[in-house]
């Protein structure tokens, strides 16, 4: 290695010490020193920094009147306590009814939405034509842009009926399970899109090795692709269950507003997003106990799609690292 | 011993796999067909309903009388509004972060994974944010513009998420070829990075919008569902919009409402297929265009 000459070693050393428009200053001021490149790169920074804000933002509100509720109301009661009545005397605070609520439509979601979704992420990598690709990926994702509150229209007045009629004549009309099937819908194109991603970024290589191998596509895509993909699968699971617990106007209007313990999808029940749309869509007045019950559940619901996202995403960046 | 190849395995697996291919490619038959029948049974319903009466009336008490206009006008303000606050705001926190922040930086990264956090929460979390920050803190009221603003911070990380997307897929040759000839960092990305990811950008930004036209929890958690007539004149006017009449009419017994409910949900979701079909083709002329100049 060619030692660099001393003379020239010296003014680099002098120009990154003392800085550039000094050594250099025969140059004019450095370009991207100039006012408008340092207010512009303060302007965009400021940008990036307002995201940061609106976490802390929504972590400030929540915790705020959360405090004020849990100094009315303890803890455990809270997250012990099995009857949700705050409307009545005396207030039962328990919370468990709600959660109750949100995890059977949750997971009834992902039970629809998981074989379906994953199907289709197989067929579209693994046997669909890209013409046939390219058709296909965008009809799918309509089904993911449909608003939700249109979701809890079609429970409400097709999803229910059809149900009554065929299979369980003895259904509320309000029920899990209505609310259940749609939202499990409306996450297919999450799933399938995650997982897409995620058998996109196997290398070819590890394919091409197991075909050398003589297996059959059948065994390369359960034996080979399935396995090595199933990071990201998990994550897209995670992630749409989390978008399930959040999900909103599909089950307060086909779901219903009774808070119970039941394992029952045919009966009428109520989640925790749903609970929150009750009471703001009632007159309940400021500072009261119930006003402050939508902080709680609030910030109960935001600790755990948080703590879900975060996971995913965590795995995400893992499977991104392995084959990347 | 020589090699003696079981073809009654392989005929076996040969048929297992024929029967998987069959079984997904029916799955997806499945889905297209759950998609079709939601958006026939829908317009079927709601069709003969959207009338020129529907289009002009205020919403009313009688099915017969009730209209949209106030919640079409609202939408449009709403949106307007929304997209006036949050696309300047996502995409200049998208090229801070994508090209003026250090790659290095654990604080820049720390932000990018709070962005796709943000982008996870519950929407009627955002509503709960707007309720206690605009409606009360700010003092903005059940207003237009504390709507605006609350989904402005609810579509600000997906705007945000699109548009370092779109930033990351320009190769590294265009910044290093400005910076060669002496431009400085911000001439890179405005005359070199943007035009180029700019399809990319504005499909993000409409498919953003596209979900806040939808959007109803946030609203209703800052109390827009009310009875409002009129068309909003002002941004700290009331309003309503679309989805929130849907909401509205499908939570009454009344038949009637019924109807109209999937009279403005066909007109939702025809404004939804098109800016979707807008963003495909403008997806598809960014990939074109990526793929010209790699």
């Amino acid at each position: 290695m060619e030692v660099m000459p001393t003379e020239q070693k010296k003014i680099l050393t002098q120009a990154i010490t003392e800085g550039r428009d000094k050594v250099f200053s025969r140059f004019g001021k450095a370009p991207s020193k100039s006012f408008s490149e340092v207010l512009i790169t303060w302007i965009l920074a400021f940008h990036g920094w307002i995201t940061v804000f609106v976490t802390l933002a929504i972590t400030y509100v929540l915790l705020k009147d959360g405090i004020i509720f849990f100094q009315k109301v303890s803890f455990l009661e809270f997250f012990t306590g099995t009857v949700w009545g705050p409307f009545g005397e005396p207030k039962q605070l328990g919370v468990l009814p709600l959660v109750n609520g949100t995890l059977i439509v949750a997971i009834g979601a992902i039970v629809i939405s998981v074989p379906l979704g994953l199907s289709v992420a197989i067929y579209l990598t693994q046997y669909a034509s890209r013409l046939l690709r390219e058709i296909l990926t965008p009809l799918i994702e309509i089904l993911g842009g449909i608003p939700t509150v249109v979701y809890g229209y079609f429970a409400l007045d097709f999803v229910t009926p059809l149900l009554k009629k065929y299979f369980f004549p003895e259904i509320d009309i309000f029920n899990a399970l209505s609310a259940s099937i749609v939202v499990g819908i409306s996450i297919i194109p999450l799933i399938a899109s995650l997982s897409i991603e995620a058998i996109r970024v196997i290398p070819q290589k590890i394919q091409s090795g197991a075909y050398a191998l003589g297996l059959t596509k059948f065994h390369v895509i359960t034996r080979v692709i399935l396995p090595a993909s199933l990071s990201g699968i998990t994550a897209s699971i995670i992630l749409a269950f989390s978008r399930a617990v959040g999900e909103t106007m599909a089950v307060v209007l086909a779901a219903g507003s009774s808070p119970k313990m039941t394992l029952n999808y045919l009966e009428s029940i109520q989640t925790m997003t749903a609970f929150i749309v009750q009471v703001s869509l009632g007159d309940t007045p400021y500072g009261s106990i119930e006003y402050y019950t939508i902080y709680a559940i609030g910030l109960t619901l935001f600790v755990i799609t948080f703590t879900f996202n975060w996971f995913a995403l965590q795995l995400v960046k893992k499977f991104r690292e392995v084959y990347v | 011993m020589t090699f003696r190849p079981d073809f009654q395995l392989y005929k076996k697996y040969y048929i297992y796999g024929t029967i998987f291919q069959f079984i997904t490619f029916i799955v997806n038959i499945i889905v297209l067909i759950i998609l079709a029948y939601l958006l026939y049974s829908i317009t079927y319903a709601g069709v003969p309903y959207i009338t020129k009466d529907f289009l002009q009336n205020p919403p009313s008490r009688f099915p017969e009388k009730a209209g949209l206009y106030p919640a079409l006008m609202g939408t449009v303000w709403l949106i307007g509004l929304t997209a006036l606050f949050s696309v300047a705001m996502g995409v200049f926190a998208a090229i801070y972060l994508e090209e003026y922040s250090s790659k290095k930086s654990k604080i820049i990264e720390l932000i990018k994974i709070n962005i796709q956090n943000l982008a996870g929460i519950p929407s009627i979390i955002y509503g709960i944010l707007g309720l206690t920050l605009f409606v009360r803190g700010l003092s903005l009221g059940r207003s237009l513009l504390a709507g605006a603003l609350t989904m402005s911070l609810l579509v600000l990380p997906t705007i945000t998420i699109a548009t370092q997307e779109a930033l990351r897929a320009i190769p590294d040759s265009f910044r290093f070829a400005g910076y060669g000839i002496g431009m400085t960092r911000w001439q890179v990305v405005r005359y070199q990075i943007l035009p180029l990811a700019m399809p990319g950008i504005l499909t993000g930004i409409i498919l953003a919008l596209s979900r806040a036209i939808g959007e109803t929890a946030p609203l209703i958690m800052i109390g827009a569902l009310t009875y409002v007539a009129i068309a909003p004149s002002s941004i700290l006017d009331s309003f309503t919009v679309i989805s929130i009449q849907i909401f509205n009419w499908t939570s009454l017994p009344q038949e009637g409402f019924h109807k109209l409910a999937a009279a403005a949900i066909v007109i939702l979701i025809a404004v939804l297929l098109i800016m979707n079909s807008l963003s495909i083709v403008l997806r598809i002329y960014f990939q074109r265009k990526l793929r010209k100049i790699q």
